[in-house]
């Protein structure tokens, strides 16, 4: 009888196995809610730059975005309601699993700007403008733009719609993280044209052929920033 | 018609209100203080009644409400949306100042069992004391208890936003007197422990009738009916009939069932999604293997429904047609072509009771949101669904969530474009 059970069992799994869709146990199957619009490798959407790029950011400035969503100091409704539910534990292996994908970057659409207007935006870039104490966005991510590990994301290779909203989200506070904030800071010192200038400038740069963040402390921010003294923490 | 029936409901609530007035009406509130407490400082402070406390508060859910998002936990300020206005939730914190630190637990069991606040000012019932009331004197005290050890955290709540005439103190008084009876719950000497274990769970604590049925248009909670569904007002999910019984909203659903779902947020019958799965997260999926059984045997024992007249199922061809392509594309591959899932991972189509409730709206807002069950002990690595809402429009959405309703043994009636217009937009809290 027990034999008899024991030469059932697998004729039943595969029948199973026969009606029901195989699923992966991978985390990209368990995270089709994100790569609907992010894309299975995070590779967002380079023409319109609506849904980000997430492909190589580094991880701890994933995490730290997806739990600002979750705390709602950055406002998007579908993604507060995606990740509201999700433990600190399985927001780092998304963060993780995005951090570490290799995605080579694709060309965005330019908006037409003058030349001054892109000269404006290298200085700013590169320099800053010290009479408004707007510190160079190198001065934090990282002489390549690339970003610096684990926290700060790199600017190149990033569509001009993104950077600009971005820029601006910050502004309208619709874009926030732990305090200080120091990105709010800086984007609250950059009026209209400045925003223009900066993006449409980094936008227009090819990016470097080593395109990975640069090592942790080889930045040294001239601004007192909370991503960067505070680890994400659970709620 | 509809202007008619409100007017009228309206002049019921202010003839209601004179008489609540005149009964209630001067009957005054003072708090107790601390000091002529019947409860000595030392009982609050026992380790065993706080913890009890907290296990009592978590199946109570009071967090979710009483914590604003990415605020500190129990300091409040979250906002229950309602068709009368948003109401906060308060600090329940012991900050003397924002929160319960001057409170008595007579002070706190006021609240709790008669719905009014320290001062005696009847509270919205936003706050569920209509069900709360149900909660024995010990459990209460247990919840104090552990709501005093609580590190104080200094934060006001917003201040309602509730428009005339609701926000008279009247109204409140004449909405009491409509819907609202204090009284602690009576076991059934007829039924066993379990059972009464189950119904004061589920009728108090758990508050699950809050959702789980129709509210009037004066958002009062039936008398002859619970937890036959409903749809909650304002964040447009639709809260199934619990019944297991023939035509319940969980017909066929075994104890196992709703035990693995209230534990893990899933089961062989559905997955738990939207606020139910904040529930889950929050509150459920920490209660013991007992009071989950108890509350699992209570729900069995629900009446059966009245069969719901047939409607006419007949959509309209082309729509048909439409939705089961677009099935076959989008939906395949994880709920399966008969609809049945993937135990375990993707929740069965056919005959799960969210995708056959009376307004289509659950069906609709998971496709166009998507999203994660809730995270557990059970499933800390859930898998999600695609947002389908920058993918599909309002006729593909109504077009595919039709088809899925009247699929395999499902027989709800089919959803309008109109719906999905009208859900696209309803904001997701």
């Amino acid at each position: 009888m027990a034999l008899l059970a024991c030469a059932a069992l697998p004729a039943m799994g595969a029948r199973a196995a026969e009606s029901a869709p195989a699923v992966p146990d991978t985390l990209q199957q368990r995270i089709a809610s994100c790569t609907a619009c992010h894309g299975a490798r995070g590779e967002g959407t380079p023409e319109s730059g609506f849904f980000p790029r997430l492909a190589g950011k580094p991880a701890g400035y994933l995490a730290r975005q997806l739990l600002d969503f979750q705390q709602g100091l950055r406002k998007y409704a579908p993604m507060e309601y995606t990740v509201r539910g999700l433990s600190p534990a399985y927001l780092r292996e998304i963060a993780e699993y995005f951090a570490a994908q290799q995605v080579p970057y694709a060309r965005s659409p330019m908006p037409r700007v003058s030349d001054a207007v892109l000269r404006r935006g290298e200085e700013l870039v590169t320099k800053g403008d010290p009479a408004r104490k707007v510190p160079a966005c190198a001065a934090c991510h990282g002489s390549q733009l690339t970003g610096v590990q684990p926290d700060i994301p790199g600017l190149v290779g990033l569509p001009y719609d993104y950077l600009s909203s971005q820029l601006g989200s910050w502004r309208t506070k619709t874009r926030a993280t732990v305090a200080p904030d120091c990105m709010a800071e800086v984007a609250g010192r950059l009026d209209a044209s400045d925003i223009t200038a900066v993006a449409a400038w980094l936008a227009g740069q090819e990016p470097p052929a080593d395109v990975h963040a640069q090592p942790a402390g080889s930045v040294n921010p001239p601004l007192a920033c909370g991503v960067l003294g505070v680890r994400e923490s659970a709620r | 018609m509809k202007w008619l029936l409100r007017l009228s409901m309206l002049a019921v609530l202010a003839a209601v209100a004179l008489g609540a007035w005149l009964a209630f009406g001067n009957r005054g509130g003072r708090p107790t203080p601390r000091a002529d407490s019947a409860v000595a400082p030392a009982t609050l402070r026992d380790p065993a009644l706080i913890a009890r406390g907290e296990y009592l508060a978590t199946l109570g859910d009071c967090a979710t409400c009483h914590t604003a998002q990415g605020g500190a936990r129990y300091a409040g300020g979250r906002m229950t949306p309602t068709p009368f206005g948003d109401i906060p939730a308060p600090n329940l914190t012991p900050d003397r100042e924002t929160g319960l630190g001057e409170w008595s637990f007579e002070d706190f069991w006021r609240a709790l069992h008669h719905g009014q606040g320290r001062d005696g000012r009847p509270l919205y019932p936003a706050f569920p004391y209509t069900s709360f009331t149900k909660v024995g004197r010990d459990d209460a005290l247990a919840m104090f208890a552990y709501l005093q050890s609580l590190a104080p955290v200094r934060q006001s709540a917003p201040s309602p936003s509730v428009g005339f005439p609701y926000n008279l103190r009247a109204s409140l008084n004449a909405w009491r007197a409509l819907y609202f009876a204090a009284g602690e719950y009576k076991p059934d000497p007829a039924r066993s422990a379990q059972w009464n274990r189950g119904a004061y769970l589920v009728q108090g604590l758990g508050h699950c009738n809050e959702c789980h049925v129709a509210r009037d248009s004066l958002g009062g909670l039936p008398r002859n009916t619970q937890l036959s569904g409903g749809q909650i007002p304002v964040q447009n999910w639709y809260a199934p009939d619990l019944s297991t019984q023939a035509n319940g909203g969980l017909e066929g659903w075994s104890e196992q069932d709703i035990v693995d779902l209230l534990k893990t947020g899933l089961s062989a019958k559905g997955s738990a999604f939207g606020p139910m799965a904040e529930v889950v997260a929050q509150s459920t999926q920490h209660m013991s293997d007992e009071d989950l059984r108890a509350v699992a045997g209570y729900l069995q024992s629900l009446p059966a429904r009245p069969a719901v007249p047939a409607k006419d199922l007949a959509g309209g061809k082309a729509q048909a047609a439409q939705g089961g392509k677009l099935y076959e594309q989008r939906c395949a591959a994880c709920h399966g072509k008969d609809g049945k899932g993937v135990a375990g991972v993707y929740p069965p189509l056919d005959g799960n009771s969210s995708v056959n409730e009376p307004t289509g709206i659950n069906a609709i807002r998971v496709v166009l949101l998507g999203g994660f069950p809730p995270v557990t002990a059970g499933n800390p690595r859930p898998y999600s669904m695609p947002p389908f809402a920058q993918q599909l429009n309002d006729a593909d959405v109504a077009a595919v969530v039709s088809y899925v309703r009247q699929a395999w043994s499902n027989k709800a009636a089919p959803v309008l474009e109109r719906d999905v217009a009208t859900y696209r937009h309803t904001p997701v809290d």
